[in-house]
């Protein structure tokens, strides 16, 4: 077990799991933003896809990873718009439609990538990283840690800000009211459709930024079908943390851990499945479940749309 | 009084209403696939494909070819049995969206049970074996869900989903370290010999398995409509606070909508090993599950519709693997024209329903 603990097998568990992580963690408090409204955003696989291809592309073309981030959070804003449209205007079933965004997601990425690289898949170089002056001197898990691209920060600090603004804000009530009390928030004066849907866009963008760093900089090139399940463990992260934003953070982290603990485990010179590794967040939240037996706390109204006037 | 001043009575009001339901019901089902067929070409032209031409050539080789109209009736075994275990659950209200890890679990365990069945005991006896386990384990892998949402409320669409991932990596396990054929260089399991699987029907690569999977839509829709457990479970899924005072056992039939569909999802791998495959590959993941959903549900859990949309997506599966190597269009534009087909039938639906409503306004 000592020699398990070296300086290589922590610091590429860490970086597998921020790696990992963060688009979690963006796709997480994304779907939490939506759920709260009462939008149940089964499409946000597909959501994250798309960001992860307009993403690459853009950083591709215009050679710039902040290009890559801004294009990859409209992709995922384009995806979620049709959801607006469908879900949150004309009151179609979340689930059908949320489905056929990722399935169509899936089929129109791979489809693009083939006609415009056939089977080769360009890499991007390395991004630049921000080192946090002090931080990123501890030994061992500060190079890892503080020394990331500027957006992984930007994420916990936009995940700090969505925790004050959950609870201090009228934007945060409104939105708690949406997806709980539709009709009470009608009567505050405030438009039910329009709070809904500048949270699903806000979650699309987020999703697609998270896409575009999967991409980006988790990856370095794109490949079809590369979320392989990312957004619907966004959307469990979101189940789980019950509404507040930290513990989606901590889901990703743990999620993203277990991720990366196969490679980490291999650079240690230990070779298992990638599988077995991958089972153990999912075995242990299903654990949870069973043993808590907690009702994950959701919104009233999620998955409703709403009608006004209907009861 | 009125409908006698309008010389109509109810019963010929009611047999026009149905002439005029069945011409909607089609238009329904066919406008949907019109228009997605439509737009999927106008993809295609931007692309530089010519869309004719793709269409013609996924009919040709789906449909019309003899060895193409095959592989699309083969094909249609395993979507199928996925299809009548999602016409119950969701006719149950209850979302499982864990079909394809009930799915390849059981194609994983018949993979590596077969081989080692079929020198000790008469074939028929191997298939019953091995149906029955198949049975046992894609339903025992909707336990979890089902309890989960039967005393605690917990929503099934998170839990079958995480259920669905931990299923796919499981058999992979499997297949990977208990189950992995020595004798082969890419981990998979112990091979079926060929005479050893399911009977084929006229010397073609049709296998029994196909019949089988009709007959259990077909027997899944009987049940949902025409006896007192469909009824029930249709109550359920309808209103389940009714249910409740109508004195229905609810977690009990919950138990029974999970169980009963992750069964027949667990049939579909064991049809698709022991008919197709007679061996499963790690990392070997078809994924049908999400696909057969929107089929499901454009065919509005209908059994004898939902045959009907299979068929047409086996046909365009088929067809698309084989123009994906002569004209150069990826396997991957078949999930485009599902997505389309999937949002033109929700916008059919709505406009349908808007015009209904102001109809009877």
């Amino acid at each position: 077990m000592a020699d398990l603990l070296t300086v290589a097998f922590i610091t590429s568990l860490l970086l597998g799991a921020v790696a990992a992580g963060v688009p979690l963690l963006l796709a997480g408090i994304g779907e939490q933003m939506s759920e709260k409204a009462g939008v149940l955003n089964i499409g946000i696989e597909g959501m994250m896809l798309f960001g992860a291809y307009t993403g690459f592309c853009a950083a591709f073309y215009l050679d710039s990873f902040w290009y890559g981030f801004l294009f990859g959070g409209l992709g995922g804003m384009a995806v979620a718009s049709l959801m607006a449209v469908f879900c949150v205007w004309l009151n179609m079933n979340q689930i059908v439609i949320g489905i056929a965004l990722t399935i169509g997601a899936e089929g129109l990425t791979a489809l693009l990538h083939h006609f415009q690289f056939s089977r080769s898949y360009p890499r991007l170089s390395a991004a630049d990283t921000l080192a946090i002056p002090g931080l990123s001197e501890i030994p061992v898990i500060g190079p890892v840690l503080f020394n990331q691209h500027a957006v992984v920060y930007l994420s916990i600090m936009f995940m700090l800000f969505l925790i004050w603004a959950y609870k201090r804000t009228y934007i945060g009530l409104n939105l708690q009211a949406a997806g709980d009390k539709p009709a009470a928030l009608d009567v505050a004066g405030i438009d039910v459709r329009v709070t809904r849907t500048g949270a699903v866009l806000v979650t699309g963008f987020l999703t697609g930024v998270g896409g575009a760093y999967l991409a980006n900089i988790g990856a370095g090139l794109f490949f079809p079908f590369m979320t392989g399940g990312a957004g619907f463990i966004g959307l469990v992260l979101a189940m789980l943390a019950r509404g507040k934003p930290h513990w989606v953070l901590y889901g990703a982290i743990l999620f993203g851990m277990s991720l990366s603990l196969t490679t980490a485990l291999q650079v240690a010179g230990f070779n298992i499945p990638t599988d077995v590794v991958q089972m153990l967040p999912f075995a242990m939240v299903i654990l949870v479940l069973i043993v808590l037996g907690r009702n994950s706390r959701l919104p009233a109204a999620l998955g409703l749309p709403y009608v006004r006037g209907e009861r | 009084m009125i409908r006698e001043r309008e010389n109509h009575t109810p019963l010929a009001e009611a047999r026009d209403n149905i002439v005029g339901e069945g011409a909607m019901a089609a238009a329904r089902i066919m406008l949907p696939i019109l228009l997605a067929l439509i737009v999927g070409g106008l993809i295609l032209i931007a692309l530089g494909k010519n869309p004719i031409e793709y269409y013609w050539y996924v009919i040709r080789r789906g449909l019309l070819s003899p060895t193409g109209f095959q592989a699309t009736i083969v094909r249609m075994a395993p979507l199928l049995f996925i299809a009548a275990g999602l016409i119950v659950s969701f006719r149950a209200g209850i979302w499982n969206l864990g079909t394809d890890g009930q799915f390849l679990l059981a194609a994983a365990i018949v993979a590596a049970l077969s081989p080692v069945l079929s020198p000790i005991m008469p074939i028929w006896l191997v298939f019953v074996v091995c149906f029955s386990v198949a049975a046992a384990v894609g339903a025992g892998w909707a336990l979890i869900p089902a309890f989960l949402k039967a005393n605690y409320g917990i929503n099934e669409i998170i839990t079958t989903l995480m259920m669905t991932f931990l299923g796919i990596s499981f058999a992979n396990v499997l297949i990977k370290i208990p189950f992995n054929d020595p004798s082969t260089t890419v981990p998979q399991t112990a091979t079926l010999a060929v005479e050893d699987r399911l009977p084929r029907l006229f010397d073609t690569p049709v296998h029994i398995g196909v019949v089988l999977a009709v007959v259990a839509v077909i027997g899944v829709h009987v049940m949902m409509t025409r006896t007192s457990l469909g009824l029930k479970l249709q109550i359920v899924g309808a209103n389940p606070r009714a249910a409740i005072h109508a004195g229905l056992k609810v977690p009990l039939l919950t138990y029974a909508a999970f169980c009963i569909s992750g069964a027949l999802a667990g049939l579909g791998g064991a049809v698709e090993i022991l008919g197709v495959w007679g061996t499963m590959r790690a990392d070997w993941n078809p994924a049908y599950g999400l696909l057969v959903v929107p089929l499901v549900f454009l065919a509005r859990f209908h059994g004898i519709g939902s045959i009907a949309i299979v068929l047409f997506f086996a046909i365009l599966m088929i067809g698309g693997e084989s123009a994906s190597r002569r004209l150069g269009v990826p396997q991957s534009y078949t999930l485009v024209l599902v997505a389309l087909l999937l949002i033109f039938m929700a916008l059919v639906e709505f406009l349908d329903h808007r015009w209904r409503r102001m109809k009877t306004s």
